[in-house]
């Protein structure tokens, strides 16, 4: 019942948003991430021994609605539901057209994150990957840029089209589960199991581009930089900092378990075309000038490293996801409220056109500087924690070729230093240009990046709360 | 049984009752008490009638079992709805309304017979029981060429593939000495008589044409654009589920032991009908256009439900039906609140009419087939079937493909109305009609969360 409160909570606030008028919406939003963060707070503590939570739905299609709270879903409930919050917090000063709608939509985005991360049956499970797309959808395509419509529009079809190719998938699976139809999780992953291998390869397939999609992974990427660019920044958080985390947490839930022989095989595919991915993302990040571009293709970069180490089917690199996953998430939404901030200040997202921040809101330069260097891992930072674990994980691989894998990918980490540092350099240094608004840090930005800044120290001087909350997945996943 | 007799003669009471009632207002309640009544009939039906014990009537012309009944009182329940969103539309349309809905209760009759025929010429007369009032419906708009010229379309292609159906009949008896259907389960795949199947695939033509499956589709974008926009709504939906019932019957429940031997063709057909139908909606300027495409598209996918050849087929036929039916006739109400049937004339439409866009999207939704409207749950039903039948995965996926291509037509109208600058021109919109798009709105939503309930009766 539990679990049932962090979906029901948001999606009630969502509705209810819709119907009020002005300002007060903003509390509402407020009150509602605090109660989901403290249900969400309450289910990762008590993750030890997972929660399942179910009710009959439609048994003729075989299908529950049911849920499960274990490590991994815990720790993903609570990155969003700490997301929200300070989403909700850092934009509590900014003026936006209808908020009533606005709000609403990101409650309801968030109602299908929640959603996507605790089902226990496949068919509730695409549900609410469809359902946590919707919200977005319409929140680019009102909100964003000026190249939005179109833009949004991309990205919907290419999600809708992977989805769809899952859902084909996992009807398939649910077919073949002995005797009666089912969906719930346990039965999909012996029907998977017991496929012949041939069978399992092409499932693979129509499963994997949903999910490559989404997160997304060289060559489904192409959606993503642009999406990220046109979208209003709170929308961004989401999609970067949550919505991605979609696609890894269903690689890990229903693919790595459902299909054996099918990732056996397929494994050193993705893998290089992950490192392709973090490679080219990279590269390109190099030469960006806008700065929501360049961390748009930061995050491939990072995203291509997790799904690696996710197919090189090593414990340590397991536990690095895990970890990673969380850190990611935090790092991307202090990297995305610093651009919001700057674009706020000065009016332009250019690079080129920035500098002196150092000078002229201090305060500000020093969390764009910490935030980076946690994007770029640097010791002491959550981001090395994960990502030393992940390069560990990718040595550490059964692929014959895990050396290579980990050497290339490493360049990841080079590149990933050039462009954060110029980025800094540009920005935090160099001659003050003129703001547009002169201020430093209002109170309620203060305290969002300080719940991030927080929580980068923290988890790298101890990641230890987060690697014990998903042991018992990480071990039920590698064998 | 108890039904069709109904349908008859409330038919022919509506059909005298232009005489005596001549205030048109008073036409559409009257039609409205005596769906209602038709209505009450099949549930009549449905309730005396012992669940396991199918009905043989005349001979053994006619068997009334408890899917054709179920059936019968959704679509009857479906025209209540239609009358109800769309009765004010149809006093518009010409001088003679009694005789509008005379006709409509007259497609229903024959969307009786043809839930629950079991003599080939039962299947003929139900066929055009149902074909000939549409017909008519077409052409209801005389001064407008467009209608007059669809009406024309309509009835020469249509008497057209009756006669094919014909042929394909006398085929078949030819080959089995019998028109009752129970008797062609009898066929086996490898002896089968190349009489047969030559009206087999006759057949598949035929009722290809009435449910406007490709390549006999070619009339219906001119005849559903050009037909009166409520007749439209009825003609894409009730009518198009009545041709597939029978279709259904016929296929899974007759030929079902030679499926390998019709299972080709009608595979090509879906495939052409999916490809067809979704990729020439996207080139088009009118929604109204645009629907009779989708119409073609959705027709794709019920014809999975033919291929299945298993028992969730009849599932998932009853929800696909249901779940359209509904959201077209949704969607059909809004356009024609419209005065603009171009994708241009619902710019702005949110700012302006924000329930009713809000609905819209629903049905939109539902047709494009997003999870939590009947329209997801139709499509699980029937690619689920096909799944489970085995061979079809290929056609599955291709099928959803096209429903991805699908998204981008539907959301073109989203996209209109909530993310375009405009000020669309609307007829008056009343409480009534928001009252009853919010209803119609929830019950699409409601088959997408418990589509059990739309099954209970079989």
């Amino acid at each position: 019942m539990i679990l049932l409160l962090l979906i029901l909570i948001p999606f009630l606030a969502g509705v209810l948003s819709f119907v009020i008028k002005g300002d007060g919406v903003k509390g509402l939003a407020l009150v509602s991430s605090l109660l989901t963060l403290a249900v969400a707070g309450y289910v990762s503590m008590n993750s030890g021994t997972p929660i399942y939570w179910n009710m009959p739905w439609i048994p003729m299609l075989g299908t529950q609605f049911s849920l499960a709270g274990d490590g991994m879903s815990a720790m993903l409930c609570l990155l969003t539901a700490i997301v929200m919050l300070v989403v909700v917090i850092s934009n509590w000063n900014k003026p936006v057209e209808r908020p009533g709608a606005f709000y609403g939509l990101m409650l309801l985005s968030q109602t299908g994150l929640m959603g996507v991360f605790l089902a226990y049956d496949g068919l509730v499970f695409y549900m609410f990957w469809e359902l946590a797309l919707i919200p977005v959808y319409f929140l680019c395509s009102q909100w964003g840029g000026e190249r939005r419509i179109q833009v949004t529009f991309k990205f919907f079809v290419y999600t809708f089209v992977g989805s769809l190719m899952m859902l084909a998938g996992l009807i398939f699976l649910s077919v073949q589960t002995q005797g009666v139809t089912s969906y719930a999780w346990p039965d999909i992953v012996r029907a998977g199991a017991s496929l012949p291998p041939q069978t399992q390869q092409w499932l693979f397939c129509l499963l994997f581009i949903a999910f490559a999609i989404k997160m997304p992974i060289f060559p489904f990427h192409t959606w993503q930089p642009d999406t990220y660019e046109q979208s209003p920044t709170p929308v961004t958080i989401i999609l970067s900092a949550l919505m991605v985390k979609m696609g890894l947490f269903a690689v890990l839930r229903w693919l790595l378990p459902v299909l054996p022989d099918g990732v056996a095989f397929w494994s050193d595919t993705v893998v290089v075309l992950c490192i392709i991915g973090i490679v080219y993302a990279s590269l390109i990040a190099i030469v960006q000038t806008d700065l929501k571009r360049l961390i748009a293709y930061s995050s491939i970069a990072h995203m291509g490293l997790m799904c690696a180490a996710a197919f090189s089917g090593s414990h340590v690199g397991m536990h690095g996801i895990m970890v990673q996953m969380f850190n990611h998430g935090i790092n991307i939404t202090g990297m995305w409220l610093m651009v919001s901030m700057i674009e706020n200040r000065w009016g332009t997202r250019d690079m080129t056109k920035l500098g002196g921040m150092a000078s002229t809101a201090p305060k500000m330069a020093i969390a764009l500087v910490i935030i980076s260097l946690a994007n770029i891992a640097l010791p002491l930072t959550n981001g090395f924690v994960g990502e030393f674990m992940l390069f560990n994980g990718l040595f550490q691989g059964t692929s014959p070729y895990h050396i290579t894998f980990m050497v290339v990918a490493g360049l990841g980490i080079i590149f990933g230093a050039v462009y954060t540092l110029n980025m800094i350099q540009k920005t935090a240094y160099g001659n003050a240009t003129e703001m547009v608004i002169a201020k430093d840090l209002s109170a309620n930005e203060y305290l969002g990046l300080a719940i991030i800044i927080a929580l980068i120290l923290f988890l790298g001087v101890y990641p230890q709360p987060l690697l014990d909350m998903t042991s018992g997945v990480t071990s039920m996943l590698v064998k | 049984m108890k039904a069709i007799i109904a349908a008859t003669i409330l038919g022919i009471i509506m059909m005298f009752a232009s005489i005596m009632v001549k205030n048109k207002s008073s036409v559409v309640a009257l039609a409205t008490v005596l769906l209602f009544l038709l209505l009450g009939v099949n549930i009549w039906d449905i309730i005396t009638t012992p669940a396991t014990q199918p009905q043989s009537f005349f001979n053994n012309m006619l068997r009334v079992d408890r899917f054709s009944m179920w059936f019968n009182a959704l679509m009857t329940g479906c025209t209540c709805l239609y009358v109800l969103l769309v009765g004010k539309e149809i006093k518009k349309v010409g001088s003679h309304v009694a005789e509008y809905f005379a006709l409509i209760i007259f497609i229903l009759c024959g969307l009786y017979i043809l839930s629950s025929y079991s003599n080939m010429l039962m299947l003929f007369i139900g066929i055009e029981i149902l074909s000939i009032p549409q017909y008519i419906l077409a052409g209801s708009d005389k001064k407008n060429l467009k209608s007059s010229e669809a009406a024309l379309k309509y009835f020469l292609m249509g008497s057209f593939s009756t006669g094919i159906l014909l042929m394909g009949i006398t085929l078949l008896y030819g080959a089995t000495g019998s028109f009752n259907v129970a008797n062609f389960s009898f066929l086996q795949a490898d002896t089968l008589n190349p009489l047969a199947l030559s009206g087999i695939i006759l057949i598949v033509i035929a009722l290809g044409f009435k449910v406007s499956a490709a390549p006999m589709h070619m009339w219906t974008p001119d005849v559903y654009d050009g037909s009166p926009t409520p007749f439209t709504a009825y003609m894409a939906t009730v009518a198009k589920a009545a041709a597939f019932i029978a279709f259904l019957k016929l296929f899974t429940g007759s030929f079902g032991s030679i499926s390998s031997r019709w299972m080709l063709v009608v595979s090509i057909i879906t495939a052409a009908t999916l490809l067809i139908g979704n990729v020439t909606a996207v080139f088009q300027q009118s929604v109204k256009r645009m629907l009779a495409y989708s119409s073609i598209a959705q027709a794709g996918f019920m014809l999975f439900a033919i291929l299945a050849v298993n028992a969730i087929a009849w599932q998932g036929i009853i929800i696909y039906s249901v779940a359209y039916t509904v959201a077209t006739i949704g969607i059909f109400t809004v356009l024609m609140k419209l005065k603009d049937y171009t994708y241009d004339g619902f710019n702005g439409l949110a700012k302006k009419e924000p329930l009713l866009a809000f609905v819209t999207t629903i049905f939109l939704f539902s047709l494009a087939g997003i999870p939590l409207t009947g329209g997801f749950m139709a499509k699980y039903y029937v690619l689920y079937a096909a799944v489970s039948q085995g061979h079809l995965l290929w056609l599955v996926i291709f099928g959803l493909l096209m429903a991805a291509i699908s998204v981008y037509y539907y959301f073109r109208v989203i996209i209109a109305m909530y993310f375009k600058q405009g000020d669309p021109e609307l007829h008056p919109v009343s409480g009534g009609d928001k009252f009853l798009l919010v209803l119609t709105c929830l019950l699409v939503i409601l088959i997408g969360i418990a589509p059990q309930l739309f099954l209970n009766g079989i």
